[in-house]
């Protein structure tokens, strides 16, 4: 099988199966999407809290819980992100490609506009893809790489404020709020970035049901395993 | 004139007992223990008062109201004994051109020594037109009494960040006292008004110590602005329990729950109102029972209604149509309409799909 080096086009059969996802990518992808579910449901909370419970304060930490369980998961996918970013380095060449777009590649922008028109309807059949294909590496990059960046970013300057100016935690993400010019700015942007990231999920979740459909390849199956399985010669 | 302050409140017949009190409990206020009551004594003792010019731009007086308010030091004792104000428009007794002779000389005699204090801002708009000052425009008077400044105090949300007179549109072109004032350290002291004893504090501990207190990162003093209303606020264990009020009037309310949901900005609010207090430490906005309103912070009229604690955004250009909502409101219409066109996509699929299948069988048919 002949595949360009650059953008992942399969170009001449016969296929075989591929090695794409090592297994830190793919332990990573569905702990990753785990923390995004706990995250954005606990954020929302954060956000619009429900119905005032009774009692004595003094019994209760629900929100504060709440909080706390937003606080781990977030923890956990800020190390995720920065353990994968290791991995663009450790990994193979698949690891590098939501990153790093080969945006310096005529070839990979052909491809971008082809597999654009093919789901626009106007190309009947796409190209083969070993990893992502350039539409599905973009919308990575500038979904989630981009989109994990911003909610990492005001995430930390939030909960570096409950240590004040003056803490370790304020010194190294204190400037996020002079930056966006003050915090409340802070929290909107990180609200809005969560909407980002859903909106990125469910185009995500689509796509993968789709394609693992309709497309000649595997997709679903690729996470789980690792291996892009070609199920039809290409046209 | 080369009195030291200690001088200047015996002869107002201030005991030694009563001067050592206030040193101490300046010291407590301003958070610097024991070591610092006898350094803000000795201070008191050997230096001469610094003099300090205090002008007012586009503002409501609303901070020199809160600074004769403070009780901790007493404003008097700042303003008689501490510091020689020599020029304040509201609070001089002498007015006019007199007044404004005093602020010149004190400007010649004490060169590159005093302090000039700040209420209100300059607007730039129409060369400066919207506000005057002595017949010349309130920016160049601002600009000709720094020139010769140590340090440049902004009081208020006005003079730090440019308040209610800089909420959008801003027609004067209202500009905060940094935006203007590039070469001269700028201490910012945002609120509306800041606190008195905040204002008083800042200024002891300029006079004593002779530096500018510490500053974060957006120039207001760490002490003071260090941490959040949230932080300290008395309400917190409601927060952290779950208990909100809902609405102002309902059974929450009363039991005084968190004022979170209906608006309040003590989350990111930078101000020491939960730690101090106001008028003598009586009570403050959570307190009294509304939300605060964040009015220390950078651009607050502008970040949405002070009952809803998420900022309601407005898309530019498109605010008359009606776009505007909180991020949440947003996000959700913005998957909405994701989701429709996600199924329509799908629909649109399953069809080619199932034609392009029709078709391949034809093809097959005519093959065999």
């Amino acid at each position: 099988m002949r595949v360009n080096r650059v953008s992942g086009r399969v170009l001449e059969g016969p296929f075989e199966p591929v090695y794409v996802y090592e297994a830190p990518v793919r332990f990573w992808h569905w702990t990753m999407a785990i923390c995004m579910v706990v995250l954005a449901a606990t954020g929302y909370l954060i956000g619009s809290p429900l119905p005032a419970i009774g009692g004595e304060a003094t019994f209760s930490y629900f929100f504060a819980n709440i909080r706390m369980i937003h606080f781990i998961a977030a923890m956990l996918f800020v190390v995720l992100f920065l353990v994968r970013i290791v991995w663009v380095f450790l990994g193979n060449h698949h690891a590098r490609s939501i990153f790093v777009p080969p945006v310096w590649s005529a070839e990979w922008w052909s491809g971008l506009f082809s597999q654009a028109a093919y789901y626009l309807f106007l190309r009947r059949e796409p190209h083969h893809w070993v990893g992502h294909n350039p539409l599905a590496q973009f919308a990575m990059f500038a979904m989630f790489v981009l989109g994990s960046i911003v909610i990492v970013l005001t995430g930390l300057a939030l909960y570096s404020e409950q240590y004040g100016w003056g803490s370790v935690w304020m010194n190294a993400f204190g400037w996020v709020n002079v930056l966006l010019g003050g915090s409340q700015m802070v929290r909107t942007v990180h609200n809005l970035a969560m909407w980002y990231l859903l909106l990125f999920a469910i185009v995500h979740v689509y796509m993968v049901f789709r394609e693992d459909i309709m497309s000649g390849e595997s997709v679903i199956g690729t996470m789980i395993n690792g291996i892009r399985m070609f199920k039809r010669a290409p046209r | 004139m080369s009195d030291t302050y200690y001088d200047l409140m015996r002869r107002q017949g201030i005991s030694r007992r009563s001067f050592l009190k206030f040193c101490s409990l300046t010291a407590a206020s301003l958070g610097l223990g024991e070591a610092g009551a006898q350094q803000i004594a000795q201070a008191m003792e050997t230096k001469q008062r610094t003099p300090v010019i205090w002008i007012e731009g586009l503002e409501c007086t609303c901070c020199s109201e809160s600074f004769i308010r403070s009780a901790h030091p007493l404003a008097k004792d700042v303003v008689l004994s501490m510091l020689s104000l020599d020029y304040h428009m509201t609070l001089s007794a002498a007015a006019g051109e007199q007044l404004r002779a005093n602020a010149h000389e004190t400007i010649k005699k004490h060169k590159g020594n005093y302090i000039l204090a700040v209420e209100g801002n300059p607007p730039l708009a129409e060369e400066g037109n919207y506000c005057i000052y002595y017949g010349k425009p309130f920016v160049d008077v601002l600009r000709e009494y720094a020139k010769d400044a140590k340090a440049v105090i902004s009081w208020g949300s006005c003079a730090s960040w440019g308040c209610v007179q800089a909420a959008k549109p801003n027609p004067t072109r209202a500009t905060p006292i940094h935006k203007v004032i590039t070469d001269k350290p700028i201490i910012k002291v945002p609120g509306c008004p800041p606190i008195a004893e905040v204002m008083t504090g800042v200024v002891t501990y300029m006079l004593t110590f002779d530096r500018l207190p510490d500053l974060d990162a957006q120039g207001r003093p760490k002490m003071f602005y260090g941490q959040r209303v949230h932080d300290k606020c008395y309400r917190r264990p409601h927060f952290d329990a779950g208990q909100f009020v809902e609405a102002f009037d309902d059974e929450g309310a009363r039991k005084g729950y968190c004022l979170y949901k209906v608006g309040c900005k003590g989350p990111t609010t930078y101000n020491a109102c939960s730690a101090t207090r106001w008028n003598e430490g009586l009570s403050f906005p959570i307190q009294s029972g509304h939300g605060c309103i964040g009015c220390s912070e950078d651009d607050f009229w502008d970040k949405g209604s002070f009952y809803d604690h998420l900022t309601t955004i407005r898309a530019p250009g498109l605010a008359n149509l009606g776009v505007e909502g909180t991020a949440n409101r947003i996000g959700l219409a913005a998957l909405g309409v994701a989701g429709a066109a996600l199924a329509a996509h799908a629909a649109v699929s399953a069809i080619k799909q199932a034609s392009s299948r029709g078709r391949n069988d034809r093809v097959s048919d005519v093959e065999k």
